[in-house]
């Protein structure tokens, strides 16, 4: 068994030895019931164990050497229902290792309950309801999800994300929700709970992982139905062939039925269905993305229509600048300095990254300290709309939206220079955001602050369309700064200056068109449309409306991360569809093994059809259930892997796969049962087959 | 071979042209017909009571029923009864009780698996009232079905169509009339078409010949035309009454291709209505290609396996250059022969040319692998629907392999439908396996069995795949007019008609009511050439992994037996 | 549920009625009308007469017994003919002729019955016809038909026969060759089924040229 396992990298020795324990473990009848294919296999395992010990029992006649057949013949299949269980456990063991982690940050036992009349009260975790008020101090472990009501601190998520970052979470707006399990690392939150115990979003998570909870999705059980019927199909075809065996006196020995039986129904596919899903789902997992069903993975792999946020997902959260656009009759020098000081105490990525895109034109920065020091800090505000300095000689520094800055301008009587709108125009259209600078509310020019977008998307984009997607863009940008990015990022539509509202009708319309659509979202306002969505992707750092709304939440808080999942879930149903047709495939070799091998004896003339050549009838037959045996743990990397995938039109993938797993299914066999069949000639001889 | 071609050649402008028509009569479009059969058909709904309101899936299969019952019931008390009715100038005695149930259910589903022999043992009056009638009745009854089942795959609800107004208008409007056409053509060959009773005539040699008369050409070209095959004499279209020359064949060749065939254009045409002027539609164009390869690869076959002929004629040193001629018609010879024996299996008629039972194994194999499969264009109307089964499950598969939800013209294929179509392609191979290991395992079945050694079987497997896929041909030689053949044959031919219809209108009614979703690059194109190939090879990959055990011990054995 | 079961019931028997008439009787008869009208001759079965009496249907073959007379292919049900005898009881109680049929043996190929029947013919075909080689029999004429009522046998297979023919006619050679050339129906087009020869024809070809020559 050891020898047919893959390599050390894909699974541990110690995931090793728990997966042969858990294979065991699977063996009752009553577990195996659950995967009708194998449970077949498994009463043909008990009867010809049955007909090894008493081998006249079932009133057929036994020849001398047919206990020993029997017994060979028991042996391979119960080998091939544990090679079946330990594809599962193997699957279900490598997310026990991330369960493991997770599990070690369910430590909290107590939790301090604000009672309503402002007195603490300790408290098991475990005994916590939705609604009450915990009080969490830094270095404690946060009790249960909830929601900020009180306080400011900061949390680390590490041990759900993966990033060591803390993060700030505060009363309102999208940073209030708190995960059970995190840590808080300063202050304090009061916190109101908002699942109960053994709800949470880590106790999901593990029974995710772990496969416990796990349901059977739509397309799983549609193609359970099918292997199901197959199954019914053959046991049929050999339940009804011994009548016809009897009549033509051709005698075949009832563990050659079985045999035969077990070959034909597919068992590899069957033994290694379980193991697919499993193992798709923990592919998520491993992405960092949490999928609330696997109904929503599979769903992944139809998304017709991506709808994609421009900020955060399609170009970098934050603008950088890239160049400075004096007015007329000012010099750049004047204009990069104005920037420069307005920039100095601005700690927005913007600002930062005016100061480095000065720096790096040179200007002269002996004096920042100073000025710092100095200087008023004038920050950012949604009612002025502008940022700056105000140095103690009383110059003001400003730089802000053109509209605001523009009229603080004429306020203060300056003619509004004459090429100020072209160039703020200029910038729009090349998909930029103009920030206008102005000293002492003289307008000195233009600050071209550039939309960034994110590398290899356009990349991404053609192949999502060779894919047969469509992305839509939504920005809050005017038309003519969405159209600009639009084009650079490649993708097929955009929506510009989009409203919450307008994303939930942008996906109605699709849907109305037939499509299924996928988004991303954090906000509470992208809850109504994350519901609307075929697929809803959630940000972490979201708040806990949006993840309730949402069917998949990406810990990460990486909305790229849409694309990679719509090919996961395309992986998962491909894996079932490629060893489905790779199982089936195989049965045209093995009827050529058993076929004439089981009617030699009594109809000579079938040795025509031993085109394999095979070496005796019995070792014909046990090479094919050896090899049916021994195929299901050398596919078990495919299975837990998933095929390989590379985007490409479904036409494509479609003869590739059916070249690789339905005409490689066919042969595959003919070569494995021919090697079988030679190892096993100069043995069977010797034991007297 | 080449006139082989050139009937195929002359088929296909046929089979489009039908479609045409039948589309427009299903899709209730203008027709040339229409001035004077609006009134017959207006005539006919008020006389009997019908009212022209759209039906949901449900009622449509409990109307069908309810007719099909209706029928059954009438047919079976005249069977009983014949001898003492009128129009029975040879004197036929009333038919026993399980052979008229056996008859019955064999003309009301289609089968037309003859247990009696024509010529003696039905009236005229039960020729024409009971096998005449049923004949049309049966065919409209199956493309009634059909029709419905394709309107509910293209349309996006369940209300809709009328069984009682599908089945009088493709009475009227297609079966009535291309049976009359094709009955003058049949007497201008040679068929009688007669009311008056047998002949007995004194030979040359002064002996007695009994010519057996009738109203033959009506009954035979409907025969044809609805795919039901049952003859008017016991040997069928061998007969020279039934087929007498070249071009009867040619003509009840064309007639059995004609609306299975067409039945594929017309849901083509359905699936591409939003395209002006398609002559054949994509969809469809690509499931006929599917069924056209089959057909062809068997036809080839079997050609090749008659053309070889029997080794232990051979082996008697006498010429055999005609090929094997046992049990066929010096008129047809081989080409004739085949192709009619591959046209009549799969296109699930089951009238034969020439005596299926003394084909060569390999040549029976092939008509009995085609009732099988019961795919290759199969019976009016039903042949379409059972391979859309196979069509849904190509896609299942081939979907999966591409990373998609499976998905039919815009339609998820889900758990549910999963369920019933594989129940469906399993209800098939169940009941020709089943019956057939009770009957090789009881010495009543066995009883029958009139070949020694590994054709016997076969003549068993023959017997119930024909029953089962309502073909209605036989290895003739098994004596089958016994309680136990009347009975499980009764029951096959019943099981296999009206469970695959019930339940392939069920997977209609549910796709149906789905939501639609539109194609793209990223979904399964299912109009392609690679679409048709997968989807024969599903057919006959399934097909041969179901069958092969029992055809190896079969017509395998058998050939290889006599080619030792 | 009932009410809905009633209402189809009441359509569905109304239109099976209506379908009685007109597919069982109506249709039947229309056909029967427009047949009897526009091909009489073949609508009433083809029959042949000699003398103002039917001898036979040209669409359906006969048995012939005569040396004189070519004989046709196998029949499981020696083509409808019979005497008076066969339609009584013989000593066993068996009656060799029990009414009007159709069909073959039905022998599969590797039915040692079929083996049987074959060598046995070939043995009297060679006694009857001594200049015939074996392996210059076509299998045609020792095969049975399908229907038992096949009127043709193919050309070689009247070739072989066409030397005890005329020997036993007393016709000459080439007498006998031009009735079989006249009897010969050719490939419909030159393409469709095969060359045949119609041995009832050509029989009463030969029945005929026998009485003028006497």
């Amino acid at each position: 068994m050891m020898e047919t396992t893959p390599k050390k990298s894909f699974i541990t020795m110690d995931m090793m030895k728990g997966s042969i324990l858990g294979a065991a473990k699977k063996l009752n009848p009553l577990y195996m019931m659950k995967n009708p294919v194998m449970f077949v296999v498994e009463i043909g395992f008990l009867l010809v164990l049955l007909l090894t010990v008493s081998p006249t029992i079932l009133g057929t006649e036994a020849g001398p050497h047919d206990r020993l057949y029997n017994a060979i013949v028991a042996a391979i299949l119960f080998v091939t229902i544990l090679f079946s269980n330990f594809a599962e456990s193997i699957a279900e063991g490598r997310g026990k290792a991330q369960v493991q982690t997770l599990k070690k940050t369910k430590t909290v036992t107590q939790a301090r309950v604000l009672l309503a009349d402002g007195s603490e009260v300790m408290k098991e975790a475990h005994e916590l309801t939705k609604g009450e008020i915990v009080l969490v101090y830094a270095g404690e472990v946060i009790p249960n999800d909830g929601e900020v009501v009180d306080g400011i601190a900061t949390v680390d998520e590490s041990a759900i994300t993966g990033e060591s970052a803390p993060v700030v979470k505060e009363r309102g707006g999208d940073f209030s929700s708190v995960t059970g399990g995190t840590t808080v690392t300063s202050d304090w939150l009061k916190i109101k709970i908002t699942s109960l115990p053994g709800e949470s979003f880590l106790d999901k998570m593990i029974s995710l992982i772990e496969g416990a909870s796990r349901k059977k999705t739509p397309n799983e059980i549609a193609l359970n139905t099918l292997l199901v019927s197959l199954t019914i199909v053959f046991v049929l075809v050999v339940v009804t062939l011994y009548p016809m065996t009897v009549f033509l006196k051709v005698h075949i020995p009832i563990a050659t039925f079985i045999a035969l039986t077990v070959c034909l129904i597919p068992t590899t596919i069957g033994g290694l269905l379980s193991a697919i899903g499993i193992a798709g789902m923990g592919r998520v997992t491993q992405f960092n993305v949490i999928a609330m069903s696997g109904r929503a993975v599979e769903a992944c792999g139809d998304v017709d229509t991506l709808i994609l946020d421009k900020t955060g997902t399609i170009t970098y959260g934050n603008r950088m600048a890239s160049e400075f656009f004096p007015v007329q009759h000012v010099h750049q020098k004047e204009l990069i300095r104005a920037a420069w000081l307005s920039s100095l105490t601005d700690d927005t990525p913007e600002g930062k990254s005016i100061l480095s895109l000065a720096q790096k034109l040179s200007v002269d920065a002996s004096d920042k300290e100073t000025i710092i020091q100095s200087s008023e800090h004038i920050p950012f505000t949604a009612q002025t709309r502008m940022s700056g300095l105000t140095m103690p000689d009383g110059t003001t520094v400003r730089k802000g939206a053109y509209d605001t800055i523009k009229n603080e301008s004429l306020k203060a009587g300056y003619p509004l220079p004459e090429d100020l709108e072209k160039l703020v125009h200029q910038v729009s259209s090349a998909g930029g955001t103009p920030l206008v600078v102005a000293k002492n509310s003289r307008i000195l020019g233009v600050i071209y602050l550039k939309d960034v977008v994110k590398s290899g998307l356009k990349e991404r984009f053609e192949q999502l369309r060779a894919m047969g997607i469509k992305t839509i863009m939504c920005t809050g940008d005017n038309p003519l700064t969405a159209a600009a990015i639009a084009k650079e990022a490649g993708v097929d539509g955009f929506i510009a200056e989009s409203k919450p509202e307008d994303k939930i009708q942008v996906i109605k319309e699709e849907q109305a068109l037939g499509k299924i659509v996928a988004m991303t979202g954090d906000g509470t306002n992208d809850a109504p449309a994350l519901a609307q969505a075929n697929v809803g992707l959630a940000m972490n750092s979201g708040t806990n409306a949006a993840k309730e709304a949402a069917n998949m939440v990406d810990l990460d808080s990486n909305p790229t991360k849409i694309i990679e999942i719509v090919e996961i879930g395309k992986k998962l149903l491909m894996t079932r569809g490629a060893l489905t047709t790779f199982s089936i495939s195989n049965d045209v070799a093995k009827y050529f093994a058993i076929i004439p091998a089981m009617l030699m004896a009594a109809i000579p003339e079938m040795d025509v059809l031993n085109i394999m050549n095979l070496a005796s009838p019995t070792s014909a037959i046990l090479a094919a259930l050896l090899f049916n045996a021994v195929i299901i743990p050398l596919l078990i990397p495919v299975a837990i892997k998933g095929v390989n995938y590379e985007p490409m039109s479904a036409s494509k993938l479609l003869n590739k796969n059916l070249l690789i797993y339905g005409l490689g299914g066919m042969i595959t066999p003919f070569i494995g049962i021919k090697l079988i069949d030679m190892i096993l000639s100069p043995i069977l001889p010797m034991i007297g087959l | 071979m080449w006139q082989i071609a050139i009937i195929l050649a002359i088929y296909l402008p046929l089979v489009i042209l039908a479609g045409h028509y039948l589309f427009r009569v299903t899709m209730h479009q203008k027709t040339f017909l229409d001035p004077v059969l609006d009134k017959a058909d207006r005539l006919i709904y008020k006389i009997s009571g019908i009212k022209q309101e759209n039906m949901t899936g449900k009622q449509y299969v409990l109307a069908l029923i309810l007719s099909n019952a209706c029928m059954i019931f009438v047919g079976y008390v005249l069977l009983r009864i014949q001898s003492v009715l009128f129009l029975n100038p040879n004197g036929i005695g009333n038919m026993e009780a399980t052979l008229s149930f056996n008859t019955i259910i064999s003309f009301m589903t289609n089968t037309n698996l003859q247990h009696y022999s024509g010529e003696s043992g039905l009236s005229y009056l039960s020729q024409m009232l009971v096998i005449t009638f049923m004949m049309f009745t049966s065919a409209a009854t199956g493309y009634a079905a059909c029709m419905a089942f394709c309107r509910r795959l293209v349309a996006k609800t369940d209300t809709i169509g009328n069984f009682f107004v599908d089945f009088v208008r493709v009475i009227t409007r297609v079966l009535m009339p291309l049976s009359v056409g094709v009955a003058l053509l049949l007497v201008s060959q040679g068929s009688p078409q007669t009311l008056s009773g047998n002949q007995t005539v004194e030979t040359i040699e002064g002996k007695m010949q009994d010519i057996a008369l009738g109203p033959v050409a009506s009954l035979e070209s409907i025969k044809h035309v609805g795919t039901n095959g049952g003859g008017f004499n016991g040997a069928n279209s061998t007969t020279p009454f039934e087929n007498p020359t070249a071009i009867s064949n040619i003509i009840e060749i064309l007639s059995m291709m004609l609306l299975p065939g067409a039945c594929v254009v017309a849901f083509s045409l359905m699936a591409a209505r939003r395209k002006k002027n398609t002559l054949f539609g994509k969809q469809g164009l690509a499931i006929f290609s599917a069924m056209a390869a089959l057909f062809l690869i068997g036809l080839t076959v079997i050609y090749a396996a008659e053309q070889a002929g029997n080794p232990i004629i051979d082996s008697l040193g006498i010429n055999q250059e005609l090929g094997s001629m046992e049990g066929k018609e010096m008129r047809f010879g081989i080409p004739q022969s085949v192709l009619f024996t591959a046209v009549t299996t799969a296109f699930t008629t089951g009238s034969v040319n020439n005596m299926h039972d003394t084909l060569t194994p390999v040549g029976g194999l092939v008509a009995m692998f085609n009732m099988m499969l019961n795919v290759v264009f199969g019976g009016k109307g039903v042949g379409l629907m059972n391979m859309m089964m196979y069509v849904l499950l190509t896609i299942f598969i081939a979907c999966l392999m591409i990373g998609r939800t499976p998905q039919f013209l815009g339609k998820k294929i889900e758990e549910k439908e999963m369920k019933l179509i594989a129940l469906c392609i399993l209800i098939h191979p169940a009941i020709i396996l089943l019956f057939s290991a009770l009957a090789v395992a009881t010495a009543a079945g066995s009883g029958g069995i009139t070949n020694p050694g590994a054709h016997g079987l076969s003549q068993v497997l023959y017997e119930y795949a024909s029953a089962s896929a309502n073909n209605g041909s036989g290895f003739e030689g098994l004596s089958d007019n016994s309680y136990f053949w009347n009975i499980t044959t009764g029951l096959a031919m019943f099981f296999g008609r009206y469970l695959p219809i019930i339940i392939q209108l069920a997977v209609a009614s549910l796709l149906a009511k789905k939501m639609w979703h539109s194609d793209s690059t990223g979904t399964l194109k299912t109009d392609n050439a690679m679409f048709s190939f997968l989807l024969a090879a599903i057919v006959l990959l399934i097909g041969a992994l179901t069958f092969l055990p029992a055809l190896a011990l079969g017509p395998i054995t058998e050939h290889l037996q006599i080619h030792r | 549920m009932m009410k809905e079961w009633f209402r189809n019931g009441k359509q569905a028997l109304g239109v099976s009625c209506i379908m009685f008439v007109l597919c069982g009787l109506l249709y039947p008869f229309a056909v029967t009308g427009l047949a009897q009208g526009l091909f009489p001759y073949k609508a009433n079965g083809s029959l042949i007469k000699v003398e103002e009496k039917a001898v036979g249907s040209e669409k359906v073959g006969q048995a012939f017994t005569a040396p004189y007379y070519f004989t046709g292919r196998v029949s499981a049900i020696n083509y409808n003919m019979y005497t008076q005898q066969d339609t009584v009881a013989d000593a066993n109680g068996e009656v060799r002729y029990s009414g009007v049929s159709s069909g073959t043996f039905n022998y599969a190929p590797s039915n040692p019955e079929l083996k049987k029947r074959i060598e046995a013919d070939i043995e009297a075909f060679l006694t009857a016809n001594p200049t015939v080689k074996r392996q210059d029999i076509p299998a045609d004429l020792l095969t049975a038909s399908g229907s038992g009522l096949d009127p043709h046998i193919s050309l070689k297979a009247a070739d072989i026969q066409i030397h005890r023919v005329a020997k036993a006619s007393g016709l000459s050679i080439e007498e006998v060759n031009k009735i079989v050339k006249n009897n010969t129906e050719p490939r419909t087009l030159g393409l469709f089924g095969e060359d045949k020869v119609n041995v009832l024809k050509a029989n009463i070809d030969i029945l005929k040229k026998m009485k003028e020559q006497n």
